[in-house]
């Protein structure tokens, strides 16, 4: 993975430097509150419901055992012993002191790790596919151009204080793994005649108007990629609204102007920078590409050290293979999912003991290297297979192998009420009660892959639009209800999900899942994932089934009106 | 009165800045004499009238006005001053880049309005080179720690128009 050069040191301790004067200077007085919370949201620094929320970056999703080592430490020795993986590449610690955080700031860059940018109205950290460099399907990797592109969007002067926050994510695979349509830019690299380039998508969001994002070019040549991408940001920071911050990101300049109209403006902004300075050149891509080249594979052995046998006769063992592990490149490896959905824990958690131990196995199975799903979990992305159940038994003792990655308790969740100062509901209880009414492994197994998605409010943090079943919690007269989506889904085929009604109390909800999962088991042909039956059947038979019995609309006012 | 930094140091700031009252129109406003920083809207209403009776000539953008329409007009002007209502409106970073870097104007760039010590180094770097500081801070502070937080930047920009790659040893 890419390491830092004098430069990219010297810069993360001039901010360190820069945040602790900050800091200072907003103790003393010096900066008001709100001179301040700009600059401290541009270092992941929230105040929140209970005590600052700290955001710490894991850029692209790579990490290597010293990071996560830093991580846990910094959770004992700050915060609480345990923090939190976003669904953007990000760790969230929920218990930091304001004063501590510059500290922290500078043991992170000890391991060349940063909160740089990690909230505020400015561009924020990349993202890209968990399996980057490793999955079978991919056809570039994108983890150099994600480095250049990180690096460009730090401290960029002109675009620091944009209309609203800026979300980039770039894809080199066939099968899309970053959500690239539901970025402000979706970069998708692909080769078009023998040349290497992005088809870059612009105005896809979630949050309160989801929408998906619309091509402005179907082919970027890849030296180009910094020039056009400040064309971009430039229309949008002289352009986009800023008298609503609800209507501030780019996807409503894109749509008021129309896609055909925005594509123009970018194109007429970027004959200015096309070939100029920023231009990438081979030199610099292949510096930075240098430094993610494959690690020393060993050539598969002809023994598989029992694996077969294993799988034919341990049942919990093969539960988990089938679930935990995604094709890789190179024959004899796999990349393995540990799972941070354990029943009954908040998604996403990890405890610092449980870092301390993920570090130890990248060490042992995986290079000294991780990485960070979307969906809230850690990837091993270079296992060797023979030596997948000696990683099973360790990431088992810790509780990091329950078998549920793609199945319905491995529910993609934010922090929610319970830690979040936007939130309107509680989303880790919902998790957790949902977990504990499908508890039994067969039949989690038996239904098979389905994507749960939980967002406490509508900034859509737990991108409950893109979940097969999405849940949102909303604020109704102080109550906290929540609003079912269905057919959802990310992907290459990434759409938003459909309300099926009128919003549930947060007692309802195991219900309302079990209800919707019956419909599917009822329905289903063989060989039918939840999805497609979803997309056979609509939306009806699910909607009929979890309102059954109830009064709705007319019916329940009339029975409000008698009561 | 804001404080202006300029040329490293603190100074006195020899501008005034016309303001259009209420009932009073670009077109009907009396023009005063002196060195006078106008609005957008006057300058395009009164151009001739200002050039006729004024040597050195300033011009205030707002966040909403463009550059573009006041490009052929720059080698009027002797002073350029970008106003920032609230200094997380970043439009002004965007008109000052275009200036130097597209329109190539020369002259002294100002950022007027909510300007604090810890933007001077972004607004240096798109190619302000005065600023008047907001009431109440310390300039002396702000002069010798508030440009050089970062010692180098990874992108072009107006002051470093090579990106760090293509400087690269």
């Amino acid at each position: 993975m890419y390491k830092y050069d004098a430069i990219d040191r010297q810069l993360i301790n001039e901010r360190v430097a820069q945040f602790r004067d900050q800091v200072r200077r907003w103790k003393a007085g010096e900066l008001t509150d709100d001179e301040f919370r700009p600059l401290r949201l541009q270092n992941g620094l929230y105040i929140q419901r209970h005590a600052p929320m700290f955001r710490i970056a894991v850029p692209y999703a790579m990490m290597n055992s010293a990071q996560m080592r830093t991580l846990a430490h910094v959770a004992r020795k700050y915060d609480r012993g345990y923090g939190h993986f976003t669904t953007r590449h990000n760790l969230q610690l929920n218990w930091p002191k304001v004063e501590d955080v510059p500290e922290i700031l500078a043991e992170l860059a000890e391991v060349e790790m940063h909160a740089i940018q990690t909230s505020g109205n400015c561009m924020r950290n990349i993202t890209t596919d968990q399996f980057a460099g490793v999955a079978a399907d991919e056809v570039i990797d994108p983890r150099p151009l994600a480095e250049i592109l990180r690096q460009w969007t730090t401290f960029h002067p002109e675009f620091a204080f944009l209309p609203r926050k800026f979300k980039i994510a770039i894809s080199g695979t066939r099968d899309d793994r970053a959500v690239t349509w539901f970025h402000d830019i979706g970069l998708q690299l692909q080769e078009q005649n023998g040349e290497t380039g992005f088809r870059v998508i612009v105005g896809g969001g979630l949050g309160r108007t989801p929408i998906r994002g619309q091509i402005v070019r179907e082919f970027l040549p890849w030296q180009h990629i910094l020039t056009y991408c400040e064309a971009i940001l430039r229309v949008y920071n002289r352009q986009g609204r800023r008298d609503n911050a609800y209507k501030a990101r780019i996807k409503i300049l894109v749509q008021a102007l129309g896609v055909e109209a925005f594509a123009q403006l970018v194109e007429d902004e970027w004959a200015h920078g096309k070939d100029g300075p920023a231009t990438l050149t081979q030199a610099e891509f292949d510096r930075v590409a240098a430094h993610f080249t494959a690690p020393a594979y060993e050539k598969p052995s002809t023994s598989d050290a029992g694996l077969a046998e294993k799988l034919a006769t341990e049942k919990s063992f093969k539960n988990w293979v089938d679930r935990s592990t995604h094709p890789h490149k190179v024959p004899g490896y796999t990349a393995v999912t540990l799972s941070l959905k354990k029943h009954g824990i908040a998604p996403g958690d990890i405890t610092s003991d449980q870092m301390g131990i993920v570090a130890d196995l990248a060490d042992q199975y995986s290079f000294g290297e991780l990485r960070i799903s979307h969906e809230q979990n850690i990837i091993l992305a270079d296992v060797k297979l023979s030596d997948l159940y000696a990683l099973w038994q360790k990431a088992k003792a810790a509780g990091l192998a329950t078998p549920n990655t793609g199945l319905l308790t491995g529910i993609i969740c934010c922090p929610g009420g319970d830690f979040c100062d936007l939130a309107n509901a509680k989303s880790i209880p919902i998790a957790n009660a949902i977990q504990a009414r499908f508890d039994n492994l067969d039949y989690l197994f038996d239904i098979g892959e389905i994507d749960l998605n939980i967002s406490g409010c509508m900034n859509a943090c737990g991108h409950h639009h893109v979940g097969h079943i999405g849940v949102l919690g909303v604020d109704k007269n102080d109550s906290e209800f929540y609003q079912v989506t269905l057919g959802g889904r990310q992907g290459n085929d990434a759409k938003l999900g459909k309300v099926i009604g009128p919003s549930f109390a947060a007692d309802e909800m195991p219900d309302v899942v079990d209800k919707i999962i019956k419909v599917y088991i009822e329905s289903r042909h063989p060989d039918e994932r939840f999805l497609d039956t979803f997309d056979r059947i609509g939306i009806d038979p699910f909607k009929n089934r979890v309102y059954e019995g109830r009064a709705h609309g007319k019916a329940k006012a009339a029975q409000k009106e008698a009561a | 009165m804001a404080q202006l930094i300029k040329h490293g140091t603190a100074t006195v700031d020899t501008w005034k800045t016309l303001e259009i009252a209420e009932g009073e129109t670009p077109e009907s406003v009396a023009l005063p004499t002196g060195d006078v920083i106008f609005p957008l809207a006057v300058w395009q209403a009164r151009k001739a009238e200002i050039i006729s009776c004024h040597k050195r000539i300033g011009l205030l953008i707002q966040p909403d006005e463009r550059v573009e329409d006041v490009a052929a007009d720059l080698d009027y002007f002797v002073v350029i001053a970008i106003s920032f209502p609230k200094f997380v409106d970043g439009r002004g970073y965007s008109t000052a880049s275009l200036l130097r870097q597209r329109y190539k104007y020369q002259g002294e760039l100002r950022a007027v309005g909510d300007v604090l010590h810890d933007q001077l180094f972004y607004m240096r770097r798109v190619g302000f080179n005065s600023y008047a500081l907001k009431d109440g801070k310390n300039v002396a502070v702000a002069v010798e720690a508030g440009f050089s937080p970062f010692s180098d930047a990874y992108q072009a920009s107006t002051t470093q128009p090579q990106p760090y790659f293509r400087r690269r040893a």
